[in-house]
């Protein structure tokens, strides 16, 4: 192959790595508009949360002289995901909760005051600096020619793909398969309709954020592994790429989160490989535009059907 | 015994200066169909929102089986034993059409999150229980064939029996059905014909319909109430409301 299109390649591999952490928040995004209607802008902070938490869970636990690094990234994750859902399931039992039913504008100015606030209470707990954490998972496997160019796959990147595709499977299992996703899938067809059905649909509005949140926090434990790196702000930037990866899929359809997330964290990479990386979140949200423009239920999304 | 199933008096709606519903009152008896008819805007359909918890009556009592259930909520109600379906199909389009007869159960499959998971045997046995009866009520609207469609594809007949049997297998006393002929051929109405009366006679509950189609509603009610303007205008046997001279007027105009 020649260099150009081994550089390509090696792109590819890097956007679809931070594609798929994309995927992984959008979903949050995707499910609870699909299910109420309303965009959980707090969403992109219960991600910088878990990432926190598996920052503090790991350097904790090396600090106790724990040294099985499989063990040790297993406890963060449970604790990221177990954390994570508390939050996701308090910010709607405390901000969305009691305005349901009211005008759609009201939860989404709660969202972004929910936002603001966890922002700055973990500014406040944990300090506004960057918190580093060094490189757990180090090395990686490369082909091609070593004098020329080489395409390298770390192995930080291959447990992103593995546990992507792994949380990916799991959570279409219980949509598709369970009593409990079923009841998800007629919330998000009808929620009043499931109501009069007996179905406790608070239960299941609030286990939809218990997953949106869970999912989360794998992105926030991949992704902090990944950049090595948490501030309080990262929630804000990463939250914004996953809602437009939402939307660039089709805001509602799980599929469309996934494919959007993909497509944005390529676009971005591409972009990277050709211009200047600053170029990169232009031609990403140009290209969201593009695809509104043209299709604006977006990729995978049925358009809206205007209800008399 | 002839205990009053559904005791409805004088029930009035308003909204705002608007009176929608005044002083209407109706009886259901067990295993009886009984129709609300009246021409457009009549205030039918309020009625109905009334019964099922969409709204809360300004005055009136709605007893089941003696209880109150007037104020209460929707899916309250329901779970009463009171269930209905709506002028519009409201089926889960995307999902199959035995997957609308489990969600129907949902409720009944009252197993924990975790007994799901694992699958235990109490939960197993349960979720075959809930496939057997939403195989049978599929078997009885004749649409088992179709358990495996979705339930958007289905015929417009199709899917209103779809929406009886999805009410049915929440086993209920009384089903109210808004317009079930709606929009149906000659050949689908008298399917729907045949599947109210066997309701009533071979699973022996009771149905409160409301419909503008003459036909079917003299041909299978036991009992008519005639509404207009929200306001009671006749009861009685189909020959004695077709019959009446303030019905006539009120479906034709005065003379």
């Amino acid at each position: 192959m020649s260099e150009f299109s081994l550089y390509l390649l090696q792109q590819l591999i890097n956007g679809l790595t931070i594609g798929s952490t994309y995927a992984l928040i959008a979903i949050g995004y995707t499910m609870v508009y699909g299910i109420i209607g309303m965009i959980n802008f707090a969403h992109g902070e219960i991600y910088m949360i878990g990432s926190y938490v598996t920052f503090i869970v790991i350097a904790g636990l090396l600090g106790m002289g724990m040294v099985s690094l499989p063990i040790i990234l297993i406890i963060a994750l449970v604790v990221a995901i177990f954390i994570a859902s508390t939050y996701g399931w308090t910010v709607e039992r405390v901000a969305y909760r009691p305005l349901r039913g009211s005008n759609r504008l009201i939860p989404l100015i709660s969202a972004i005051g929910m936002s603001i606030f966890l922002q700055n209470f973990v500014v406040l707990a944990q300090g506004s600096r960057d918190v580093a954490l060094p490189p757990q998972i180090t090395g990686g496997w490369s082909f091609g020619d070593p004098s020329n160019f080489e395409v390298s796959v770390s192995y930080m990147q291959m447990m992103i793909f593995a546990a992507t595709f792994v949380t990916m499977t799991v959570l279409t299992l219980f949509i598709s398969r369970s009593r409990m996703g079923r009841a998800c899938r007629a919330c998000s067809e009808d929620l009043g309709m499931t109501n009069l059905l007996g179905i406790d649909t608070n239960k299941i509005i609030a286990l939809t954020f218990i997953i949106g949140a869970a999912l989360a926090a794998v992105a926030g434990l991949l992704l902090g592994l990944y950049y090595g790196v948490v501030n309080p702000f990262i929630g804000f930037i990463a939250g914004l790429k996953a809602f437009t990866a939402a939307v660039l899929g089709g805001i509602g359809s799980i599929p469309g989160a996934v494919l959007g997330g993909l497509l944005l964290g390529v676009t971005e990479a591409m972009t990277a490989a050709f211009f200047p990386a600053e170029y990169k979140d232009v031609v990403a949200f140009s290209l969201l535009v593009l695809i509104l423009l043209v299709r604006p239920s977006g990729l995978l999304g049925k358009p809206e059907v205007e209800k008399v | 015994m002839s205990q009053l199933l559904l005791d409805v008096k004088n029930l009035t709606m308003r909204f705002g200066g608007l009176v929608a519903v005044n002083g209407v009152s109706l009886e259901v008896k067990d295993k009886e169909i009984v129709s609300v008819i009246g021409p457009n805007g009549a205030g039918k359909t309020t009625v109905f929102n009334c019964l099922s918890g969409f709204y809360i009556p300004t005055e009136g009592s709605v007893m089941l089986r003696g209880e109150q259930i007037a104020g209460l909520k929707d899916y309250q109600i329901s779970r009463k034993g009171l269930v209905r379906t709506f002028q519009h199909v409201r089926l889960f389009a995307k999902m199959t059409v035995i997957e609308n007869m489990l969600v129907a159960q949902h409720r009944h499959l009252n197993t924990g999150l975790l007994s799901g998971l694992l699958k235990t045997p109490d939960y197993k046995r349960k979720e075959s229980e809930a496939m057997d009866r939403a195989a049978y009520w599929l078997k009885e609207v004749g649409l088992l064939e179709f358990a495996n469609r979705e339930a958007g594809n289905l015929s417009y007949g199709q899917q209103r029996r779809l929406e009886i049997a999805r009410c049915m297998v929440t086993q209920p006393e009384l089903l109210m059905l808004d317009e079930p002929a709606a929009g149906l051929n000659p050949n689908e109405t008298k399917e729907l014909d045949e599947l109210i009366i066997k309701l009533r006679d071979e699973h022996e509950i009771s149905i409160l319909l409301i419909e503008h189609d003459m036909g079917l509603v003299m041909g299978i009610s036991d009992r008519i109430y005639v509404i207009a303007q929200g306001t009671p205008l006749a009861n009685g046997l189909p020959e004695e409301v077709k019959n009446h001279p303030d019905v006539i007027k009120a479906y034709l105009g005065e003379e």
